[in-house]
Order: structure tokens, then sequence, then C-alpha cells
């Protein structure tokens, strides 16, 4: 939601400028995947600390990082790590990235409660997505097509399912699109040989989480590092995070900005209290 | 003319001419930033390219399922949506009483008030399983279902729009016609819908524009896989559909965002044709009946 973004960070300006002196300024940039976190707690900061400007952006976790090359922003966000030819460029430019991992990210395959398919090994995600199974038959199920519900192809949750499940296959082109994660359960849950996948936090009753590998999509799973479908989700800046940058940041890892995270739909770095 | 006289002239021009900038900047936007795809991809390979992968590495633009999408969802549509709107006009208008009139005629004009997200969202949850079941396919969410609901909204733009044509027949047609000792039956068919008819052609055109224009009931019921179907009960993703999804998270002047206004630029170009000749079959008819232009 580019246009939203705009406009928040806009209004988030004006608020600011018509107040008192925001002479503080920070610029946020990448991962669209990161951008809800990043917005809300820019938001909460904000609120809290007077006299500074955050202005969130997300083009994609490429675009942050080139912009931390180009100094035009002070905190990259990134759903992946940033890539050695690209610390490269930044370092002749004189920047030197340094991550912070500020949440995590687990993804749940989800199936009708109807379905008596509960567990499935990542071999056989790969091929229920990528188009070359297509009963349930073949994965251990009663006999039936495999309805496919995929997110649009510019989510966040496409790009790391992409990367995570699929190893870089095509998505399957029968796949049905559906443009919100509610959408997908839903779907998944009024289609009895439905498949879907959806960010942890948006896991309901309506449907049925699979195990992948024998291992449960829960946050344990994922702080312990079995659940296969999951990754750290970044924050770039040029050395260690330092002044204002520190700041924000500090904010985004402490109990408040933890609990930001939870609230859209990722894993907070440790169990909250 | 006095000051005051020339004043409001020129204010009233100004609003008059606004629709025609907002039209030509439409128009430029589409073009300026539709045609850059094609320094990624041909023409050729973008209408009848079989595979839409805008994201993928290296990314393929072929929208040929995308525009089939529209084309099989707008026939099934005005399959349903044409002889209902027409017959509802013709009974409106010709056959019922004043008491009946005074009742469907807000209620056509109701259906058609339903905003799309309403019949969006209840085709997802309805009317999608209920076709699944109905017919055991393995998911409700079709080109048939996405057929269906936009039939039902495009039924009050043919309705109200034949009901116009139909009310300019003048009465002298009618009145020769039972004076030639033809019953109601005869002069319905023979003389009113022959009289009318480039004016219902015109609300077929015009329904068909807002069928393939319509975009928040074709993305939330079609199921939106962009593939070439192997029958209407298969889901589809029509051009619509397409950018709304895609267009919120697509990186500004990338390759992407280019092929998303190029669809939109289809999608108009399309729609663009469509209602010159509804104009213009309408404009004919006008003459042909001897009435004003």
């Amino acid at each position: 939601m580019k246009l939203l973004n705009v406009l928040a960070s806009a209004a988030i300006l004006a608020g600011l400028c018509s107040g008192a002196n925001a002479d503080k300024k920070l610029v946020i940039d990448g991962s669209s995947t990161i951008l809800p976190v990043a917005q809300a707690a820019a938001e909460k900061y904000m609120d809290k600390t007077p006299g500074i400007t955050l202005t969130v952006k997300g083009g994609g976790s490429g675009i942050g990082v080139a912009s931390l090359q180009d100094s035009t922003c002070d905190i990259a966000n990134s759903s992946r790590p940033i890539k050695g030819s690209e610390i490269a460029i930044a370092l002749t430019k004189g920047v030197d990235p340094k991550a912070t991992v500020i949440a995590l990210d687990g993804i749940a395959v989800v199936v009708n409660p109807s379905n008596e398919v509960s567990a499935l090994t990542k071999k056989q995600v790969r091929g229920i997505f990528n188009g070359s199974i297509s009963d349930w038959a073949q994965v251990g199920g009663a006999a039936g097509k495999i309805v496919v519900v995929s997110r649009d192809t510019s989510s966040g949750t496409y790009e790391a399912f992409g990367a995570l499940a699929l190893m870089g296959d095509k998505m399957r082109p029968d796949a049905m699109l559906q443009a919100a994660s509610q959408a997908v359960a839903t779907t998944v849950s009024k289609t009895p040989g439905g498949i879907g996948y959806t960010g942890i936090g948006y896991i309901s009753d309506v449907v049925k989480a699979v195990t992948i590998e024998g291992v449960a999509c829960k946050k344990e799973n994922v702080w312990n590092n079995t659940y296969p479908y999951s990754r750290p989700l970044f924050m770039y800046t040029n050395g260690k995070p330092q002044g204002e940058a520190k700041k924000f940041i500090d904010f985004v890892l402490s109990a408040e900005g933890q609990s930001i995270v939870e609230e859209q739909g990722f894993v907070p770095l440790r169990k909250l209290k | 003319m006095g000051l005051t006289d020339k004043i409001y002239k020129y204010i009233f021009m100004i609003i008059a001419f606004s629709s025609f900038v907002f039209l030509l900047g439409i128009i430029t936007v589409l073009f300026t930033e539709g045609l850059p795809v094609f320094s990624f991809t041909s023409v050729i390979n973008f209408i009848f390219g079989k595979s839409w992968y805008p994201t993928a590495v290296p990314p393929e633009f072929g929208i040929f399922p995308v525009i089939l999408g529209s084309l099989i969802v707008t026939l099934g549509a005005m399959i349903l949506a044409v002889p209902v709107g027409i017959g509802s006009a013709l009974y409106i208008h010709e056959i019922a009483g004043e008491k009946q009139k005074m009742f469907l005629k807000p209620i056509v004009e109701l259906l058609g008030a339903v905003p799309s997200i309403i019949y969006g969202f209840f085709g997802m949850v309805v009317v999608a399983p209920f076709v699944q079941n109905l017919f055991k396919i393995p998911t409700g969410q079709c080109a048939f279902t996405g057929a269906l609901i936009l039939g039902v909204m495009a039924i009050p733009v043919v309705c109200s729009i034949a009901e116009d044509a139909l009310s300019v027949v003048p009465k002298s047609y009618r009145e020769a016609s039972y004076a030639l000792g033809a019953n109601r039956w005869q002069t319905l068919w023979k003389v009113i819908m022959p009289a009318a008819g480039s004016g219902i052609s015109t609300s077929v055109i015009l329904g068909i524009s807002r069928v393939m224009g319509e975009t928040m009931t074709v993305l939330l019921v079609t199921g939106g896989a962009a593939m070439i179907p192997g029958s209407i009960f298969d889901p589809v993703r029509p051009m619509t559909s397409t950018i709304a999804a895609e267009m919120g998270e697509a990186a500004v002047g990338g390759s992407h965002y280019h092929a998303l206004f190029a669809i939109g630029l289809v999608l108009f170009l399309v729609t663009m044709v469509m209602n010159i000749v509804a104009e213009y079959i309408g404009r004919k008819y006008r003459i042909k009946l001897g009435l004003d232009v």
C-alpha cells in the first residue's frame, strides 16, 4: 500500500511540523513485509518522543538497501540478509551496513479442517505449490483435487513463501489469488480441497495449520529454529546503530516495540509477558 | 452581455471542460506509464503471452489469460443481464400497470445502488460456497460465480437505459400499430422493439462496459488464477482485479508497475471503443426517429 504510506508519512510530517520544533529526522525505507511494523512503531515512537519526525517508506528490501548505500535513509528494513555484492557497493560509498534482527517471521501452511492431511514435508509443500502435485492422494489424503490459494504476487508473504517453500520455483499458474491474509483463510475454510499459506499471526480456528517435517507452526518452534518456514527480519544501519536510529531501534526491541511486532502478525524475538 | 453574465459564462465553461481535462490527464498518464513496459517485452508477447509472473526472475508479462478472464466473465454476465434487463424494461414500460411500475422501478434502481463491495462480499461468502456445492466443483470462486453476480449487477444498467429507449418511441407508432389491428404482443415485437432497437443495443454495450470495469466484485469472487481457464468453473483473473491486487506493492517505475498501467491502458481502450460505438448507435437511432440529435 504505497499510497497509504505516502499519505501516512505526509500526515505524520504535517502533524509534527505544525507542532513544535521538528528538528530531528529519521528516514526508514525498505521491505514491504516489515513496513506495517515500522509504521506502527514509528507512530507510537513519535507520540512518545516530541520533536522527532520519522518518515517510513516501503518499496522492497532491495530498494531499502540501495537507499542505505546512497545514504538517503537512516534505517533500511530488509526481510533477507544483505547480499555480499550489496555490501561491496556500500563500502565503496563509505557505508558499512550492520544488521539488527528486530522480529521473526513464520509462515503457516493451512488446509481445510475437514482435510485428513495434517502433516506435510517440505518437498510435498514445494510440489503442491509449484504444480507437480495436484491430488491429495499423492500426499496421503483422500483423493481430490488440490486447490491452491495464494496471495497476490506483490505481498510480502508471497515473496517470503516463494523464498522459503518454493525455493525459487514459480507458483503454479492455476493458484487462486487472494488480496489479504483474511481472504486466504476464508477461502480455505470454505474449500474442502483448499491449501494456502498465511503469516503466523493470522492462523485462526477456521483453518488447520499442518506440521512441516513434523514441526508445528508455533512461536516456540520459530524461536528454537526448528520450524522451516521462518526467517529473521532485519533493520540495517550504517555502522552500529547510533544516535536517533539507535533510540528508535531500541524502542522496537523493547517490550512495547515487540508487542507491536506481535500485533502486526509477526513473531517477537522473545516471549512477551 | 453584462460583466456578471460573462463571469458566469466562463465559470460554467471551466466546469464543463474540466471533465475533458480529467480525461486527457488520465489518457496521458495511462500512455506515459503504460508504454514503457514495451521496453521489457514486445506488444505481441504482452497481449498473447500465456504466463503472468511479474515478480519472478526474469519476470514474464503475458496478459492473455487475464484478457480472457475479463472476456469470459463479461460474456457470461451479459447472457444473464441482457434478457433479464431488457425483459424487465419491456414489462415495466409496456405491460405493467401504474401500481406495479411504482414498485418495480425503484426496486431495479435500488439494485443498481448496492455498492459493489457488498455484491463481492455476498458473492464470496454466500454464492461461491453455494455454487461449489451445487456443481460439486473444487472451488466456487470461479468464472461462473463472477458472471452470475456481475450479471445481476448489470441488470439495472441494461434495464434503465433500455427503458429510456422505449420511452422515446413516439406514441404515434403504437397507435398506428393498434389501428392496423395488431395486438399488444405484435406491437411490442414488430414495432416497438425495432424502433427502440438501437437504444437497446446501447444499453447492452453500456452494460458490458460496466461489467468489464467492475473490480471489487471480481477480485473477491472469481478466484484470481492467472491461467487460461479450461471451463467456466475454473478460477479466472480479470484485468481489473490484477491491477487492484498488485498495484499497491509494485515498485514505482519498475517493469511490473508499467505492466499494470499497460493492462489499464488495454482496459481503457476496450471500454472507450465500446462507449464510442454506443454513442454512435444512439445518435443514429435518434436521427432515424426524427428526433433532435
